[in-house]
């Protein structure tokens, strides 16, 4: 694997998984929003930003001051258990043990309990529309951060065009947050059409590997192929994700709970 | 205190999650690589080996959660 592949990977990465944690707070926002109106909803969005802004400040530089193996041990390590929360969820819900993601159910939800607690004085400061626009977008802003900051950090040497890893890894962020927001404003309802599910599986995947890659060399292995084996990390995780979905979906719970009653 | 132990709690949920026998899985493996490699040895498939196995373990136990209790 060349570093422009490492680099590719790395943007596909991030920018997928801001797209899922975007689309996320995107419904909630608007379910807020359209309900109940956006003045208070706008305002907890921008304090949710700002809140955001503050915690990648102060935790940003610090990464950058670790030694890089320090720093892979336990990025790698944090980005592996971290993914592999991401993985264990999306094979349960791809073999329905646990239930979809669905942005309309979700959108539905929020927007009645928003109706049900509706402003008497719709001028007045709604807190209600505050609190819920400002955990949504803090929230999955705060895993978009970690993502960034972790795959940023512990790619340490490769670079694209110029950029440092940071620099790509916050970019691709970036460009899904504007893309995800743009299309979300202009349906102004739950981005039903995202694969989000599907997303998150391949999200899932590539937090296990990179975890996995960085972790490792953090901990002093040196990797049989160098960057290449980040590839087979990758394929393997993704066979090994691919054959638990297909035992679970043989195997439904209620067929193996043969207990007599 | 009640707001250290809410941010601690929520730290706990977002890196660690729903089973926190897979997050020790991982320090485990890759303690075992640590001293592995220190050594020596070829220690680069001892992390993918502890993750594949935590990963379908935590799996079984999610399903034998989910199966009705008779």
């Amino acid at each position: 694997m060349t570093t422009n592949t490492h680099a590719l990977a790395l943007v596909a990465s991030t920018f997928l998984a801001s797209t899922v944690e975007t689309v996320e707070a995107v419904t909630i926002v608007l379910a807020v929003g359209v309900t109940r109106g956006w003045r208070s909803a706008v305002m907890g969005i921008f304090a949710a930003l700002a809140l955001l802004a503050v915690l990648v400040a102060a935790i940003g530089p610090a990464l950058v001051a670790i030694p890089i193996s320090a720093l892979r041990l336990i990025i790698g390590g944090l980005l592996l258990i971290f993914g592999l929360q991401w993985l264990r969820k999306a094979i349960l819900r791809a073999s329905g043990l646990k239930e979809i993601h669905d942005e309309v159910a979700i959108f539905a939800r929020e927007a009645a309990a928003a109706r049900a607690n509706a402003p008497t004085d719709p001028k007045a400061f709604d807190a209600y529309a505050f609190t819920l626009s400002f955990k949504g977008v803090f929230l999955e802003g705060l895993e978009v951060a970690f993502i960034v900051l972790t795959f940023g950090a512990a790619a340490g040497a490769v670079t694209a065009g110029g950029l440092s890893a940071i620099t790509l890894a916050a970019l691709s962020a970036l460009v899904a947050v504007v893309i995800v927001v743009i299309i979300g404003f202009a349906v102004r309802g739950p981005l039903a059409r995202v694969p989000e599910n599907t997303l998150k599986f391949i999200v899932g995947i590539m937090l296990t590997s990179f975890g996995m890659f960085w972790g490792a060399e953090g901990a002093g292995v040196s990797w049989p192929g160098n960057d290449a084996a980040l590839l087979g990390l990758v394929g393997g995780t993704a066979v090994v994700s691919l054959v638990c979905v297909g035992v679970l979906k043989q195997r439904p719970v209620a067929e193996k709970s043969e207990v007599p009653a | 205190m009640k707001y250290i132990k809410a941010f601690l709690v929520f730290c706990y949920d977002f890196v660690i999650g729903d089973d926190w026998r897979m997050a020790l899985g991982v320090v485990l493996g890759l303690g075992l690589t640590a001293v592995l490699a220190h050594n020596q040895h070829a220690a680069w498939w001892v992390l993918p080996l502890f993750v594949f196995v935590v990963l379908v373990i935590s799996l079984r136990r999610a399903r034998k959660k989910a199966a009705p209790k008779a």
